[in-house]
């Protein structure tokens, strides 16, 4: 094994700390449904790619800027989420159907992405993808930045609103315990309709920033769930922050891991910190 | 005095018996009868599924085509297709499913070459005649009833690193040094390995070797990793999507490409990103001249244009996925109308005596594992068009090659 140079390591751990950053902002809403709701939310990574195909769509077509496009996306989303909570509360899905449930709905929004976009590639062409800065031998670009500090910037206030407003407190008594919380006037399927389509308006939020980077493809929706899912589980249920660090140091693991010996080690490191969490601190997530 | 009126009652006789004797011929050389059903799988979902477009759509013009005409000995020919999802396991269940349940006449292969041999395991239990397109490692086809259209010759991980080495020692600035960075997609993979032995007895001096997992999504470290080496040449063993995501990533640490050879890319992708630009990759048709004279190609590259504008294809061009499966399809037909017969064996005996000629050229089954001759070009992004620029024979008139 040959040491990189500091050159190499910085870049490639620059690289990890904004795939991190993505791995935390698709994570949020799973971890936020997950823990709080008690639904294991597939749809979110398919939701999240809907997000991408309809920024690129926006943006290529009507040349409104990506991040534009949250306007139309995210409140939109907003609404799909409450709508698909309702329907989880009106026929009692519970945590294990949920997961089957909507594994049907991302097949389902994956055949729809095909049907209108097609199975070719499509990449959006933004004027964000040519910029990017210069710090010392370091290449820092543009949508990578701006997906990372979107990532810290929706974990921080998610979870300074579950903290400190009556609404977020309101939240965590529901996931807490329900029947308690409705004791003391909590209105929990009004907060649980909120909760739901505020995670996916984060899918959303993730989806405009998969645009900014990434290529699409509709079968990409299965390549993100296994690292997600170990940043979130990682980072511990129902936690707004704990997604975010997870993924950061997936991220750069993954990324040291492919400076310094063969890249295909590196998906093992995510499963084998999952692992290691799992069996260190089973209480915690 | 108006046309039709100076048409006398004479003329008027003869041009409608003209006709009448037209439709009765047109009537006669329709299809009729039983379909003859030929049965084959798709990646229309999943990770491969971006190609099945192209596939489905020559699958669809050719049957078109032919029941147009004659049909196949006559009778009318129904295309039984089924969606794999790319997976290789549900490959083999539908062809099960296609010979025991649909009991087709023929079978036509899928693309791919996990989801292939797993059709010819299925194939060879039934004894059926098995006719494919893009098999990638043809060492692992041992059954002597498969046919593969996609004209790579036998030993592809010796040919096509020969082929390209040879291009780049003729072109203006020929590599010392090497970068191979490979997918560990099978196919992809399988010919990676073959480039790093063929470099290496060569003499160009390796800096770097570098394997990833299909589905990587973090390119970032491998294009550091490719800056830090500076190497002459890079040789990426990439499929689809990857070969885009690599060129992104260097872009975004300011390393523009050097020379560099794509194995399997997405085609439509690279020729609208300018950091593609004068990129490298294997193909075994464009649609240029001299392989617009090959058999076939003008009408289907004509249809093929309109049907993929229309189905909102990003690149309409008839390249290697597009000729490798009409190939399949002219090479089912010539069988067919060569034996008069829909016999299995009868239809193999001659596949292995006769050439065929297809849009690739002249193809040939008589040699290792039902392979004949090698048609594999070199192709490169030049003024937003992939052109061929090897073997010179087959090279679009006037180009050379360029340096990025």
């Amino acid at each position: 094994m040959q040491f990189p140079s500091l050159e190499l390591l910085g870049q490639s751990l620059l690289s990890g700390l904004f795939i991190g950053g993505l791995y935390g902002l698709l994570g949020l809403g799973l971890s936020l449904s997950w823990g709080m709701l008690r639904q294991i939310n597939l749809a979110h990574f398919a939701l999240s790619f809907l997000g991408a195909y309809l920024t690129y769509q926006l943006s290529s077509s009507f040349g409104v800027d990506p991040l534009i496009t949250l306007v139309i996306v995210a409140p939109g989303f907003f609404v799909f989420g409450m709508a698909m909570h309702w329907v989880f509360a009106r026929f009692k899905v519970t945590p294990f159907n949920s997961l089957l449930v909507t594994f049907g709905l991302t097949v389902i929004i994956e055949s729809f992405i095909q049907w209108v976009w097609t199975a070719d590639y499509r990449k959006l062409e933004s004027h964000y993808a040519d910029i990017k800065f210069k710090v010392g031998a370091m290449y820092i670009p543009l949508p990578e930045l701006l997906t990372l500090l979107i990532s810290v910037g929706l974990a921080l206030v998610t979870w300074a609103v579950l903290r400190y407003t009556p609404i977020g407190k309101a939240m965590r008594a529901m996931a807490e315990n329900p029947k308690m919380a409705a004791a003391f006037g909590v209105n929990e399927p009004m907060l649980a309709l909120l909760l739901s389509g505020a995670a996916s308006a984060f899918a959303g939020v993730a989806g405009a920033c998969l645009a900014l980077s990434f290529t699409l493809a509709p079968s990409q929706i299965y390549a993100w769930i296994g690292v997600v899912f170990s940043a979130v589980m990682i980072g511990g249920l129902g936690n707004p922050i704990g997604p975010l660090v997870a993924g950061i140091v997936i991220g750069m693991s993954e990324a040291a891991t492919m400076a310094v010996t063969a890249p295909a080690w590196a998906p093992l490191v995510s499963f084998t910190l999952l692992i290691a969490v799992l069996i260190l601190r089973p209480g915690k997530i | 005095m108006t046309f039709f009126a100076s048409i006398s009652r004479r003329s008027a006789l003869a041009l409608s018996a003209t006709v009448a004797m037209g439709l009765g011929t047109a009537a006669l050389a329709a299809p009729s009868g039983t379909p003859v059903k030929v049965g084959g799988t798709l990646a229309l979902t999943g990770p491969l599924s971006a190609t099945a477009l192209i596939h489905k759509l020559v699958g669809e013009i050719y049957v078109e085509d032919l029941n147009k005409k004659n049909g196949l000995l006559g009778r009318p020919v129904e295309w039984v297709l089924k969606d794999d999802q790319s997976r290789p396991d549900l490959a083999r269940t539908l062809y099960e499913q296609i010979v025991t349940v649909d009991k087709v006449d023929l079978l036509i292969g899928p693309y791919a070459t996990a989801n292939i041999l797993s059709a010819m395991g299925v194939a060879q239990r039934y004894n059926k005649v098995l006719i494919h397109h893009t098999f990638g490692i043809p060492s692992l086809a041992k059954y002597d009833m498969h046919f593969p259209t996609w004209a790579t010759g036998h030993v592809p991980e010796v040919t096509l690193p020969n082929m390209m080495f040879d291009v780049l020692n003729a072109g203006p600035k020929p590599p010392k040094t090497i970068a191979i960075v490979t997918s560990k997609f099978p196919a992809t993979h399988f010919m990676s390995v073959g480039a790093r032995d063929i470099a290496k007895k060569r003499g160009l001096s390796e800096v770097l070797y570098l394997e990833w997992e299909f589905g990587n999504r973090d390119f970032g470290p491998i294009a550091s990793r490719l800056k830090e080496a500076k190497p002459d040449f890079i040789w990426a063993g990439v499929i689809a999507l990857e070969g885009m995501l690599l060129l992104d990533a260097m872009k975004k640490i300011d390393y523009p490409a050097p020379q560099m050879f794509h194995y399997l890319p997405s085609p439509g992708p690279m020729l609208k990103s300018p950091d593609a630009k004068n990129a490298l990759a294997v193909t075994i048709f464009e649609q240029h001249a001299p392989m617009m004279s090959n058999f076939g190609a003008t009408e289907f590259a004509k249809t093929f244009n309109e049907r993929a504008a229309k189905a909102g294809l990003p690149d309409t061009q008839v390249d290697t996925q597009a000729a490798a499966s009409f190939a399949a399809w002219q090479v089912l037909e010539a069988a067919v109308n060569g034996t008069k017969s829909f016999d299995d064996k009868v239809l193999a005996a001659w596949l292995k005596k006769n050439t065929v000629n297809t849009i690739q050229g002249p193809m040939r089954f008589d040699g290792p594992s039902n392979y004949g001759d090698d048609l594999s070009k070199i192709k490169q992004v030049q003024n937003g068009e992939w052109v061929v620029i090897w073997p010179r024979a087959s090279a679009k008139p006037g180009v050379k090659h360029l340096l990025p």
